[in-house]
């Protein structure tokens, strides 16, 4: 089983970016996955900022993958989108259809975590128009998992989101910009202030989720690391980490080292705890509500 | 530009079909259709029932298999399929792309529409859809401008059906997994959001109280009126909010509360209406309007058909001097939810 970096999803600095893949480039991760996926106003990483850490990444030995926007609206986001397609060299993660359409048939791409591939003719599909791994979405299941892995075809590979704030829907609205009374527009992305997103709580102080720009997360972390068995038992191939700020590095040796069998999933567990600040959920795994923590 | 209005019963279809409607859409009685809500939606002898009564009168009808079937649903999706196929309907209103496939590959003379839940919100998802399936229709997520509508329209080969009015999604339809990660169940997933069935409303001092799954979704002063707790239109405290007129908005629960302003951290609950843009969307070649709201009344269907049959008739018959009548708007903000209406994605105030 290998490691995956999932693309930033908070806009960070650039030079916590650049910081950011210099220790990735160093780290046991075998896959980074790389670009803006969350609000095309976010530029201060350009697609040559992009593919010049995808180099780097390369020549580190890790295999580079440019990721693309979640939510396409405007004609500008799709002709970006098409830039991104076309850069000759790194293979790319679709995270809507459009950008499905234009690889389809093209170059063999990555389906993402945000292209519903619930069932395995959607699935086959996929395979037959050039997907060459996808992303299970993150409300499914191992059963799930396990009846779509029975069926797929040889050379498509299998990823799992396993680590991070979940994804759990995106808006042409940003919240960030609402909670400040600043039109989207003019919103002086303010989301760059919040390198971990808006923590939300409910009125009675439980922490539920999470803003960040037009996209809402988990205010809890999902953390599958103590499902690694299980996941091998169902031949995923490559296991996803989410970036956030803090601890990272951490994590991804924690996560490594119970894959490499010298450290144990409780332990793993133990030393990933202080970087989830509210806590973490598996019930999306377990067939429960995402929230959920089922692994006592 | 025809309308398209909810029939989630056989009274509610009658509605719609006897005040105007041109096409009203349904689905069956179980979770392939995103609208399963207890005691709504068809069987198979109400469904054809339901055609033969809408045939008759000049209305089309679409059935919505809209959801995404997992490996353990999939026969019973194919089934549902099967079975619309034999109901004479006018279209298939679809989501999935493996059902998509499936369709095609068995019943290609099947008219079909991309559901507002298969997300496609560009030219070129749409076109995925065209070429894969040769999609009819493609129904809008509510997350597109005005002007946005206008471009897609200028580059898509298919019809284009939008929202009209109804309950507002805030978030892109299809991609939205907020109600499962609280209840566990999805409107992919099982054809709900926020089901009813993880709702409690409880009363205490502070006012009254509405919980999903236990997670509290919004408290309500004695006076003020209660509203369904979907999730991103509760109230929440967030951390560093500097948001004045959201917490305005929040009326006397606007105070600080926990760690954080307490406001509609996402949306306020209020209705979508497009009166106010119906010329636009005449003149950029939407072929449909849609109704939102097989959750609701045959009175709501039968008031919301009325008004909207009156002023596309009026848009249609001369777009340049088209203006909402006060009438209509006051009698869609009576049936609207939180009684009032928005613009919301076409115009965006918030951008």
């Amino acid at each position: 089983m290998k490691i995956s970096l999932g693309p930033i999803p908070y806009l960070w600095e650039r030079s916590r970016v650049f910081d950011f893949y210099a220790r990735a480039a160093e780290a046991p991760v075998d896959i980074v996955y790389l670009g803006e996926t969350v609000c095309s106003k976010r530029r201060a990483m350009r697609l040559p900022d992009w593919l010049d850490i995808a180099a780097r990444l390369t020549a580190a030995g890790k295999e580079a993958v440019l990721s693309t926007l979640t939510l396409i609206e405007a004609e500008s986001e799709a002709s970006y989108l098409r830039t991104i397609i076309e850069n000759g060299r790194y293979t790319v993660e679709a995270n809507d259809m459009a950008a499905i359409n234009m690889l389809a048939g093209v170059a063999p791409f990555i389906v993402g975590p945000h292209v519903n591939v619930y069932n395995s003719r959607a699935l086959e599909l996929m395979a037959r128009i050039g997907a060459r791994r996808w992303v299970m979405p993150m409300e499914l299941d191992r059963e799930t998992l396990a009846a779509l892995q029975s069926s797929r075809s040889a050379n498509l590979e299998t990823e799992v989101f396993v680590f991070g704030r979940l994804p759990l829907s995106f808006s042409a609205r940003c919240f960030t910009a609402r909670a400040h009374n600043l039109p989207k527009d003019e919103c002086g992305f303010r989301c760059a202030d919040y390198p971990e997103g808006m923590p939300m709580q409910t009125r009675e102080g439980q922490s539920f989720l999470n803003l960040n720009g037009i996209q809402v997360q988990s205010g809890e972390t999902y953390n599958l690391v103590n499902e690694i068995g299980e996941l091998r038992a169902l031949k995923v191939d490559i296991l996803r980490l989410s970036p956030q700020p803090e601890g990272m590095f951490e994590i991804i040796d924690a996560f490594r080292h119970v894959m490499d069998g010298q450290l144990e999933s409780s332990a793993a567990a133990g030393s990933i705890a202080p970087h989830q600040t509210a806590g973490f959920c598996d019930g999306y795994w377990h067939g429960a509500p995402g929230m959920h923590r089922v692994h006592v | 530009m025809e309308l398209v209005c909810p029939a989630g019963s056989m009274p509610a279809l009658k509605a719609a079909v006897d005040n105007g409607a041109n096409a009203v859409y349904l689905g069956f009685r179980d979770g392939t259709n995103a609208r399963n809500f207890p005691g709504l939606n068809f069987d198979l002898d109400e469904a054809r029932r339901a055609v033969h009564y809408a045939h008759e009168r000049g209305a089309r009808v679409f059935l919505a298999i809209n959801t995404y079937p997992r490996p353990s649903q999939w026969q019973k999706w194919c089934r549902a399929v099967d079975q619309a196929a034999t109901l004479g309907i006018d279209a298939l209103i679809l989501a999935d792309p493996g059902l998509m496939d499936y369709t095609v590959q068995t019943y290609p003379d099947l008219r079909l529409h991309l559901s507002v839940q298969g997300s496609a919100t560009s030219h070129e998802a749409i076109d995925f859809y065209v070429r894969h399936f040769g999609v009819r229709r493609v129904v809008l997520p509510r997350v597109l401008s005005l002007t946005q509508v206008q471009n897609v329209m200028k580059r898509v080969n298919t019809e284009v059906e939008v929202f009209g009015f109804g309950s507002l999604c805030v978030m892109v339809e299809g991609r939205c997994t907020l109600s499962s990660y609280v209840t566990g169940e999805s409107p992919n997933s099982n054809g709900v959001c926020s089901p009813a069935k993880h709702v409690k409303w409880e009363e205490s001092a502070s006012g009254r109280r509405s919980r999903l799954n236990g997670v509290l979704i919004d408290t309500y002063a004695p006076d003020e009126p209660a509203g369904y707790p979907t999730i991103c239109k509760g109230r929440f405290a967030v951390q560093g909010c500097t948001n004045a007129a959201g917490a305005g908005r929040a009326g006397r629960a606007g105070a600080a509360e926990v760690g954080g302003k307490v406001y509609y951290a996402m949306e306020e609950p209020t209705s979508l209406n497009v009166l106010d843009i119906l010329p636009e969307l005449y003149r950029a070649g939407v072929a449909a309007i849609k109704v939102e709201g097989r959750q609701r009344s045959p009175a709501y269907v039968a008031q919301v058909t009325r008004t909207l049959r009156e002023a596309i008739d009026a848009c249609i018959s001369d777009p340049e001097t088209f203006v909402p009548e006060v009438e209509w708007v006051k009698q869609l903000d009576n049936v609207a939810e939180g009684r009032c209406h928005t613009l919301g994605a076409y115009s965006r105030p918030w951008q």
